[in-house]
């Protein structure tokens, strides 16, 4: 059972789904406040979608400086897993844990529907369980999901093999290369604009996107050598 | 120690698509401005910095966009620094 940290910022909006998702895969998963600097012993990080300090300046922009960012920081740099969802993914390009930024979308509405996306790459903790060449139907919900990176860039992610999800059928916002979600050079921090959350159940109108928690337990034994789950009453209940 | 009016410009970058400065073009030829070629829309900060020199408060500013008000991989930014009045 993974220690899940669901991080809950002012204007998230995705947060209890995304702890609920973790639950129904069997993690031990709670929130974080954004003030809040310990994970309390976190094996996995989620960076939940919504709208962050209103998205005020661009999206993620103030998020990223909320005090609970350094220790997420340092839990992607000694490798921990790291999710960022829609605003989680925004958040961690303006932190510089992802290459890359959000910019508005190609044809400027705010989307809210189903797409679709091929799975690219499975080395990763959140995509263990899909099989390379996949494809997925799960929603986007975004006005600023325009994945930019300079050529260079783009082309190292594609040479390297960390572009994870991409858009078939059709690319609903213009990013660069149909690009969905990418990973960081360690393969252990994860973006993706569309909301596997939301696509966990079949009372959801499908589970396509119930294997990103379900990777995510399966992926490595519990860490810690002693297994904390003494509760600090700092937990909020849904 | 002097109070500037420091103007920043930050503008999306010169090759990245801007769609909002698109939809202001289409509107403007709409309405029948068609000499305009191109709309490049961004945002406009205006600061007032306490400094004690017009290059300090300028240096100041531009440390805050490299931190905050510009994202680096999606943007450029210019920094205009206006006249310090005493305090």
């Amino acid at each position: 059972m993974k220690r899940v940290a669901v991080i809950v910022f002012p204007g998230s909006n995705c947060d209890v789904d995304a702890l609920v998702a973790a639950r129904d895969a069997g993690s031990d998963a709670y929130f974080v406040w954004h003030r809040d600097t310990t994970l309390q012993q976190a094996d996995v990080v989620v960076l939940p979608g919504g709208f962050s300090y209103g998205d005020y300046l661009r999206s993620g922009a103030i998020a990223r400086f909320s005090p609970v960012m350094t220790a997420v920081a340092e839990h992607a740099r000694v490798g921990g897993s790291v999710l960022g969802i829609c605003n989680g993914f925004q958040i961690l390009c303006e932190a510089g844990l992802l290459p890359g930024g959000l910019m508005r979308n190609a044809r400027l509405r705010f989307l809210s529907r189903p797409t679709w996306v091929r799975v690219e790459q499975t080395d990763t903790p959140f995509t263990c369980l899909y099989e390379r060449g996949e494809v997925l139907e799960i929603p986007i919900a975004h006005g600023d999901g325009r994945y930019v990176v300079d050529a260079r860039t783009a082309a190292e992610l594609e040479a390297t093999g960390r572009v994870v999800w991409r858009y078939v059928r059709d690319n609903p916002n213009g990013s660069t290369n149909d690009i969905a979600g990418v990973t960081n050079a360690g393969q252990n921090v994860v973006g993706i604009m569309p909301h596997p959350e939301r696509r966990n159940a079949p009372a959801l109108g499908g589970q396509d996107g119930a294997r990103v928690f379900l990777s995510m337990e399966a992926r490595h034994a519990t860490q810690h050598a002693v297994d904390v789950r003494a509760r600090d009453g700092r937990h909020l209940r849904v | 120690m002097s109070a500037f009016r420091v103007e920043v410009r930050v503008m999306p970058r010169a090759a990245l698509l801007d769609p909002q400065g698109l939809a202001v073009e289409h509107a403007l030829h709409a309405l029948g401005f068609g000499e305009v070629a191109q709309v490049r829309m961004g945002k406009h900060l205006v600061l007032e910095v306490k400094a004690a020199t017009r290059d300090e408060a300028l240096a100041r500013a531009r440390a805050m966009c490299d931190r905050l008000l510009a994202n680096p991989v999606t943007e450029d930014y210019d920094v205009a620094v206006g006249g310090g009045a005493a305090r």
